[in-house]
């Protein structure tokens, strides 16, 4: 645990170092005290002549020479004899010497200070991270994140400037201020009485004062810290907050802890600087004493006037230290205030043993021989509700056992205390004749894989998290050479010395040859496998196929998509399935495309020919006019409008029919119904703006979509006609800014499903992408790219806890993370839940098959919410209101007219 | 084929007859324009229902898993409804429709379905009626099976 006393915790990691530092600020004193006495030499020696009356008369130089005790005179240097201007420039010298030791010495404390300072932070962020991984679970019942990371993160942050500072600045500041004042006291004790008795009352007033401003201080932390906590729980329950429209609630909450914080920090700068004025008043009220007592004093003729002159000027030295000391001893009390605040909420009771998380490189499997049993089990929340009930139940090695209950039956919270995640209150769990909570985690974390329904994820790719289970410790450490070993050797030795532990985090975390693989790509087949059993595989595709490929990692794909395009034309072809994908060819309009897509054949890469922006472009406009289009696509518009609002013009705006109308809002339709009217009135003499409008609601057309038959056959010539018009006289600024589909090319801007498809899928075929899939997969094993799409699915990024996938596809996820391991022991807690019922069956088997390949027999304890499962397994328990009531093969319970057979029935 | 067809391709199924043909035209462009070969599925017995079929043109065969194997329970042609009944009491489909020759129909969704329902109370009505005529021969039907089921367990 954390010293209570931060000094003394500061103490004990630093001692050698604090005690390096203070020698070295004691050596700095020499030269120092020397560079204070040289100007009156030169001043009094070459400048004003002392000792060179002779204009030929020298002195010495730099003689070395003093009396000891015991031993005598010594002289180390005799010295050198100058004359008067030789003088001046040598001891000239000398001071710029000694400018530019008392520089470094100040350099390099000050970096010393820093570098302490900053190692006793790391010491101190890791000591508490380490604590919260060492956390009994049920401590986190009542854990913010958010406030906990605030901690680690800021509030120890003053901790690092105070380590430097904590046993120098009170040496070297009461060490001056001590000499200012004894000084004093030689010059004249009353005076140095009166001093002394000044700085008694400021040490003791001051200090005291600004007891208020720690407690503030402290109030403002905690404030501070619950703001952090909140804002964290506003991210988490954006959607909560959505669907109850609570934000009002949620900005009247930020804004009066806002607020609070504010009155708090107003507080703290109200007595702040009412403390500076009366610290300010106290150390001008001693100048003030010494004119007055002091002058009275010379006047009686009981101190002379050059005594009062030396104590006045030994005076300016003294409140410098005396208040940066007064600073200090605020800070180190605000910084002990802090430092308890933090480690009060890391003390925690039943902390796990730093022996049971030890880095441990070897496997665990068949150490643990025996049932995973539950011996007389009890669990009792915190609440005191019993969620078992003296449970004796036994996953003996190779079995597979089905769990089934009801919510609230135990059945999962059996699974959570087998797996550690939940303590038992009493009873025992062992693995053989081991106690499972007395095990390492090396051992009982690999021997045993949970997957429970809400899994987390780690912000990373799709394989970051699949792989994120094997990560025990590190197997091999990577080879370093040159520049890289000696930066390598420097973290090692800062990470020691900081308390850290010094594994590398680049070195290889799997043990591949444990699972059968030689490296990562070796591994990637098992793991696909693992995905094709969750039925994962095609939700990777999706995510491969919608993504715009890095054509620098794989840059075989380029080729291999091209040639895909006509493969999966083909394949189509055989599947009956012609005219599925109506490809884009350079003089044929596609009709399954829209207008606009038609006009410029490509994909806009610059804003300005973006599909809102296009109509304003200057070039594309005269194009547009000069083949005759702008007219007619302005007809085309008109009709558009005409029929939209012949549909729609009836219905209330928020009707979901006018979800199908792609290209105008609800509340559009009155401008468009004006605009028609306008035109009705002029004839179509309105003004360009106007047209311009009309002429985009033609862009998003698609005659099999929308069927208001509104394209000619000479209309789709004449857009065709513009394609080649529109490209060939594209003016410089705009030479890149559209990629054009072309057949032979990848094209760059679009995603590998346009690629691969390099068209419009016909809207004539129900299910077209279905029909496509199922024939892609095919394809894509021909052309040998279907691993290399999986591995781009694999490189998806999965967001903040896996949010950008959906909760089916993260638990399947879950699943597959859990299954790639290899264990001897698999709980599943309802890892299913978000999937229906048929799907879940079909993961389930397909899993179970997947853990028992290549032979393999390992023990599974599989919690399932549909009894009609449970013939999948070797034996069945069920589990009542906390109680196993009954236990045995799914044929003898199938017999037995018990609870097994109601929810059987159910 | 174009809306305006569609729509007077829509008037001349009975589930419609009372609807306005700008009504029609609505439902027309809101559903989807599909069309399946002769032999393809437009939907499959215990998937879920999301939406219900117009057949515009072709026949389609209506057919059940049976115990012993697939069971043909009725035939639908041009201008009938189908699959409505999956959408409505949100139930699994109860049986697959398999084109019998090439078929065009619109495919529309449960929620426009219901928004139509909601929207034309004479459409309820007639599905109502399309329901009750089914339900009356498929009555007709269960009693000429128990009785021939009676007859054969008397000899």
């Amino acid at each position: 645990m954390l010293d209570p006393n931060i000094s003394r915790y500061i103490w004990t990691h630093t001692k050698r170092q604090q005690l390096w530092v203070l020698a070295v600020v004691a050596a700095s004193m020499i030269p120092y005290f020397l560079s204070l006495n040289l100007p009156k030499q030169i001043v009094n020696g070459p400048i004003q002549g002392d000792g060179f009356a002779d204009p030929s008369a020298t002195q010495t130089f730099m003689q070395i020479a003093f009396d000891l005790p015991f031993i005598g005179h010594v002289s180390l240097f005799d010295g050198v004899d100058l004359n008067r201007l030789s003088m001046l420039f040598a001891l000239s010298g000398v001071f710029l010497l000694l400018v530019i030791v008392n520089g470094l010495f100040k350099y390099y404390i000050n970096t010393y200070k820093g570098r302490l300072g900053e190692r006793l932070l790391r010491r101190i962020r890791f000591t508490l991270v380490d604590h919260i991984l060492r956390f009994p679970p049920a401590t986190f019942k009542r854990l913010k994140g958010a406030e906990i990371s605030s901690m680690v993160k800021d509030e120890v942050e003053p901790l690092g400037g105070f380590t430097g500072d904590a046993f120098v600045a009170p040496a070297l500041l009461g060490g001056q201020a001590i000499m200012a004042l004894a000084f004093i006291f030689v010059q004249s004790v009353p005076l140095g009485l009166i001093t002394a008795a000044l700085v008694g009352v400021q040490a003791f007033i001051i200090p005291r004062m600004r007891r208020r401003l720690l407690v503030l201080g402290r109030e403002r932390q905690l404030t501070a810290r619950e703001l952090a906590g909140r804002v964290s729980e506003i991210v988490d329950g954006i959607n909560t907050i959505h669907a109850y429209d609570t934000s009002n609630f949620e900005r009247a909450d930020i804004s009066s802890r806002l607020g609070r914080i504010y009155k708090i920090r107003f507080d703290i700068y109200q007595w702040k600087f009412l403390v500076k004025f009366i610290n300010n008043f106290l150390a001008s009220v001693t100048p003030f004493l010494f004119y007055s007592v002091g002058g009275y004093l010379a006047l009686q003729g009981q101190l002379d006037i050059g005594q009062l002159v030396a104590v006045i000027g030994a005076y300016k030295d003294l409140p410098g230290p005396l208040k940066e000391l007064i600073d200090w001893d605020q800070n180190r009390q605000d910084v002990q205030i802090k430092y308890n605040q933090v480690i009060g909420q890391f003390a925690v009771d039943g902390l796990l043993e730093p022996a049971i998380q030890a880095v441990s490189t070897e496997r665990a499997d068949g150490k643990l021989m025996g049932p995973l049993s539950a011996i007389n089990l009890g669990v009792t929340d915190d609440t005191g509700a019993v969620g078992l009930d003296r449970v004796n139940f036994s996953l003996p090695p190779g079995e597979t056992v089905a769990i089934i209950g009801n919510a609230g039956s135990g059945a999962e919270i059996m699974a959570e205390v087998l797996s550690r995640i939940i303590w038992p209150t009493h009873g025992q769990i062992s693995i053989g004749d081991a106690d499972l909570h007395a095990l390492p985690e090396s051992l009982s974390g690999r021997s045993i894989t949970y997957a429970g329904p809400e899994a987390y994820f780690f912000f990373g790719t799709v394989r970051d998290n699949l792989l994120y289970g094997l990560k025990h410790a590190p197997i091999t450490d990577p080879v370093f050479e040159g520049d890289a070993l000696t930066q390598r050797q420097w973290e090692k030795r800062e990470a020691i010395w900081a308390g850290n532990p010094d594994y590398d985090i680049n070195a290889d975390w799997i043990d591949f040859a444990h699972q059968g693989a030689s490296d990562q790509a070796a591994l990637m087949p098992a793991v696909y496998a693992a995905l094709d059993a969750v039925s994962l595989t095609r939700d990777m595709f999706d995510l491969a196929l919608r993504s715009n490929v890095n054509l620098e990692e794989h840059a075989e794909l380029k080729s291999k998509t091209v040639e895909m395009r006509q493969v999966l034309r083909d394949a189509l072809t055989k599947a009956d399935l012609n005219g599925l994908i109506e490809p884009f060819e350079p003089g044929t309009y596609n009709t399954e495309a829209t207008v606009i897509e038609n006009l410029l054949f490509g994909n806009a890469r610059s804003p300005e020919l973006k599909a809102g922006a296009i109509i304003d472009n200057p070039y594309f406009l005269s194009v547009l006019k000069q083949q005759g289009l702008a007219d007619l696509l302005f007809a085309m518009g008109t009709e558009v409008a005409r029929n939209a609002i012949e549909l729609f013009s009836d219905l209330p705006p928020d009707h979901p029919f006018f979800q199908q109308l792609t290209f105008m809002r609800a509340d559009d339709i009155p401008t468009y119904a004006m605009l028609l009217k306008n035109i009705d009135k002029t004839k179509g003499n309105i003004n360009e703006a106007d047209r311009a409008m009309m002429i985009r609601l033609s862009f998003d057309y698609i005659e099999p979509r929308h069927r208001f038959g509104l394209l000619t056959p000479e209309m789709m010539a004449q857009i065709v006609a513009f394609r080649t018009a529109f490209h060939e006289g594209l003016p410089a600024n705009l030479k890149d800014a559209v990629e054009l589909y072309d057949p032979e090319q990848y094209m760059v801007s679009g995603t590998l499903l346009d690629n691969m498809l390099f068209g419009r899928i016909s809207q004539k075929y129900r299910d077209g992408v279905e029909r496509i899939y199922g024939v892609a997969g095919g394809v894509l094993r021909e052309l040998g790219i279907y691993d290399t799409l999986l591995s781009i699915g694999l490189d998806f990024h999965i967001g903040a806890g896996g949010k950008r996938l959906t909760s089916v596809q993260r638990q399947k996820l879950a699943l597959a993370r859990a299954l790639i391991r290899r264990s001897d022991y698999y709980l599943f807690n309802r890892p299913l839940s978000a999937l229906d019922t048929r799907t879940q069956e079909q993961v389930l088997t397909a899993s179970l098959k997947y853990l028992h390949r290549d032979g393999r027999k390992p023990a599974v304890a599989w919690v399932i919410s549909n009894a009609r499962f449970a013939n999948q397994f070797d034996r069945v328990a069920v589990f009542e209101r906390g109680r196993l009531v009954e236990d045995g093969s799914h044929a003898e319970l199938s017999q037995k007219n018990g609870i097994f057979k109601e929810l059987m029935s159910a | 084929m174009l809306l305006n067809d569609e729509v007077k391709m829509l008037k001349q199924v009975p589930l419609f007859a009372g609807v306005s043909p700008a009504k029609l035209k609505l439902l027309a462009f809101t559903s989807e324009r599909v069309s399946y070969r002769a032999g393809e599925v437009l939907c499959r017995q215990g998937d879920a229902g999301d939406a219900a079929f117009v057949l515009l043109s072709g026949r389609a065969d209506v057919i059940v898993d049976g115990p012993t194997g697939q069971i043909k329970v009725a035939e639908i042609e041009e201008n009938a409804i189908v699959g409505e009944i999956a959408i409505l009491c949100d139930v699994a489909r109860t049986a697959t429709v398999k084109a019998a020759s090439a078929v065009e129909a619109l495919r529309i969704s449960k929620d426009n379905f219901f928004k139509l329902m909601s929207d034309f109370p004479e459409m309820t009505i007639e599905v109502v009626r399309v329901l009750a005529d089914r339900l009356s021969q498929t009555t007709v039907e269960l009693s000429e099976a128990r009785s021939r089921v009676a007859e054969l367990s008397k000899r």
